[in-house]
């Protein structure tokens, strides 16, 4: 569904960072910031939450060890008991080094299957953007303009004070 | 802007001033222009002479590898003595190049060092095409190469219920590779992902414009996503450090927990990793300093960058050369006879000339760098870098054939004398892994655009804070303590 956007665009990271403060301080919500490089402080302008991803890193990294540990004891103390060198069957330190492997794989490929899911990125995917050549010079806020307790006037004097380079509405998907 | 930055704006000029990577000054945009430039344009006389010489090679490669699995292992120099010889070598040597791109990538991610950002992308390019040269050989190594997934533990298990033995630190080396080579590749083509976009959005050509917007993954910069992302950079980065550390561990187990003296010791796993990261900032050297000249990127791999990778090459190769020390030292000390008589044949036997090229490469050739006038010339460094490779593959050949060749008994004693097909694979991996490198630097980014933005935005808030602290002369050591 299309919705109506508020679209502003700036060319440098400081003007921006300000932009972004004083329509928190004005309390607009904003939509989402779009940069071509992770500005430093943005986050914490835009009052983002601390993400939840290294949840992800800890659990499937405990689920990788808990597997690789589970597999090699099945196959070498259960499945098949094999006298390697007088080494008693469980030999846990021996183990380590697969389980720590598996930790790992486990552990980074869920993170970014999960940060892929999170930000809904996947290979093909369409791209929408709020206005041309965002990846490469543009810095742009964006607003979602709704019915009630929202003044574009005031919106647009807030940006362009703030030093944004063009302030305009759109109607799209983002 | 990064904690030094930071810092700096805090205490001013009590302070060095932070270095500037990159010059300020430089555009956003011009950053992207510049660095698609090479992707852009028709490729130079330089790259296409280079790549003549790595296709052949590869070529080369091809041939003595059918070759190989036509005849068997025994068109090479190894024999009942000397089993492990060139491809081992080879092996140990290209796991090792990878090194130094993970450290460039992961390691100095976590230190916060900024001069990594020129040079990690095409590090991280470089792990993945050394770790494919280096996964070549344990395979053509075996005897039969077909039945390599043998190696691997599968469902269902048609080896009746025999399963590798995950005792062996051959088998850790299959999981350790494997999955070195997924979380950096992973990593590496993450951090593309908001570089292919920008290609994507300047792309003119429809294919171009197809491929890049299929690949990026619908990336349009929003903070977001550019939070998250941020986060789990840095969470791989936390996991391919003990990672990168583990694999050459790993690598070096297969030697330390066998009974070969010169082998047999526990000083391998640090010693090894040493090993790698210095012969990784070799190779990354080497290739920076072939690529900016034929790329024209000196704006973005500077003369300060090349310094700093001089300094990490000159560190751990001392680092290699206490090594060499210790394991005499311990010969010696230890009161092994057979230890000790390898570490004599080391330097007094037939192979000894192998041993003292090792030396004057890794412990003698560090040393120039010690002299800012040798880091800073591009022809001292390039020598240095070349000698650092031929250094580093003699330090593993003397390692595995110097180890071998004159094991316990006498009678079980020989020699190894490479053949064509030895010296073949060896170019012919040369050959792979620039090919590779070649066609990497012509078809994606090969410094990394969007951090490359990130460092100039902060250079340029260093300048302004300098110009800021001029304006305002520093406090007297009295006052600052007054108002302390």
């Amino acid at each position: 569904m299309p919705s109506q956007f508020v679209v502003a665009t700036f060319s440098d990271p400081d003007r921006l960072l300000a932009a972004v403060r004083t329509l928190r301080d004005h309390s607009f919500p904003i939509y989402d910031v779009y940069t071509p490089y992770p500005v430093h402080h943005l986050d914490r302008a835009m009052g983002l939450r601390r993400t939840r991803l290294p949840w992800v890193t800890f659990f499937a990294g405990l689920l990788g060890l808990t597997l690789a540990f589970s597999f090699l004891s099945y196959t070498t103390v259960l499945d098949w008991p094999l006298n390697v060198g007088g080494k008693p069957d469980n030999s846990t330190l021996a183990f380590i080094p697969i389980c720590f492997e598996l930790t790992v794989l486990i552990g980074g490929l869920s993170t970014v299957a999960a940060l892929l899911f999170r930000a809904r990125l996947f290979p093909g995917k369409k791209v929408r953007l709020p206005v041309p050549s965002l990846t490469d010079d543009i810095f742009a806020i964006v607003l979602r303009r709704r019915t009630e307790h929202f003044d574009p006037a005031m919106v647009s004097r807030l940006l362009r004070n703030s030093g944004a380079c063009d302030v305009h509405e759109i109607e799209t998907q983002l | 802007m990064s904690a030094t930055v930071a810092a700096y704006a805090e205490v001013g000029p009590q302070l060095l001033p932070p270095t500037r990577w990159i010059d300020e000054g430089i555009s956003l945009q011009q950053i992207t222009d510049d660095i698609s430039r090479p992707m852009e344009a028709r490729p130079g006389r330089g790259w296409w002479i280079c790549f003549a010489f790595a296709f052949a090679a590869l070529i080369e490669f091809a041939a003595v590898i059918t070759y190989l699995f036509a005849k068997g292992v025994g068109i090479w120099g190894i024999n009942n003595s000397v089993g492990w010889a060139f491809a081992i070598t080879n092996f140990v040597f290209w796991i090792g190049i990878g090194h130094a791109g993970t450290l460039i990538s992961a390691i100095l991610l976590l230190f916060r060092q900024q001069w990594r950002t020129s040079i990690n992308r095409s590090a991280e390019a470089m792990t993945i095409m050394a770790v494919m040269c280096a996964g070549v050989f344990p395979l053509i190594h075996l005897g039969r190469p077909w039945d390599a997934f043998f190696i691997f533990p599968y469902f269902p298990n048609q080896r009746g219920p025999l399963w590798v033995n995950f005792r062996s630190p051959l088998v850790w080396d299959v999981f350790a590779v494997s999955t070195y080579f997924t979380i950096s590749l992973v990593f590496w083509f993450l951090g593309l992902v908001p570089d292919l976009a920008t290609l994507r959005d300047r792309a003119t050509g429809r294919v171009k414009k197809q491929i890049f917007g299929f690949l990026s993954m619908g990336w349009n910069g929003s903070f977001r996503t550019w939070a998250r992302y941020e986060m789990v950079s840095l969470i791989l980065a936390g996991l391919a450090t003990p990672l990168v550390l583990s694999v050459h561990s790993i690598v070096s187990m297969d030697f330390a927990t066998s009974l070969v003296p010169g082998w047999h010791t526990t000083i391998f796993p640090p010693y090894f990793v040493a090993g790698a990261v210095y012969s990784g900032f070799g190779m990354v050297l080497t290739l920076l300093i072939i690529t900016r000249h034929t790329m024209h990127l000196q704006r973005y791999i500077t003369m300060r960058h090349l310094d700093k990778m001089a300094k990490v090459t000159m560190l751990t190769g001392m680092i290699v050369s206490y090594a060499y020390a210790t394991e005499f030292f311990s010969a010696w000390y230890g009161g092994n006879i057979y230890e000790r008589y390898h570490f004599i044949n080391r330097a007094t036997g037939p192979y000894a000339w192998c041993f003292y090229l090792m030396v004057l490469c890794n412990v003698i050739t560090p040393h120039f760098l010690w002299f800012k006038k040798a880091r800073n010339s591009v022809a001292m460094l390039f020598i240095v870098s070349i000698l650092v490779n031929i250094g580093m593959w003699f330090e593993r050949f003397v390692i595995i054939v110097v180890g071998l060749h004159r094991a316990f008994l006498p009678s079980g004693w020989g020699m190894f004398y490479p053949t064509r097909y030895d010296i073949g694979i060896l170019i012919g991996s040369f050959g792979l892994f620039f090919t590779l490198f070649l066609l990497f630097i012509r078809s994606l980014p090969m410094i990394a655009m969007w951090e490359i933005k990130d460092v100039t935005a902060s250079s340029a808030h260093i300048a302004k804070i300098i110009e800021m602290t001029k304006h305002d002369p520093p406090q007297k050591d009295s006052e600052v303590a007054m108002n302390a």
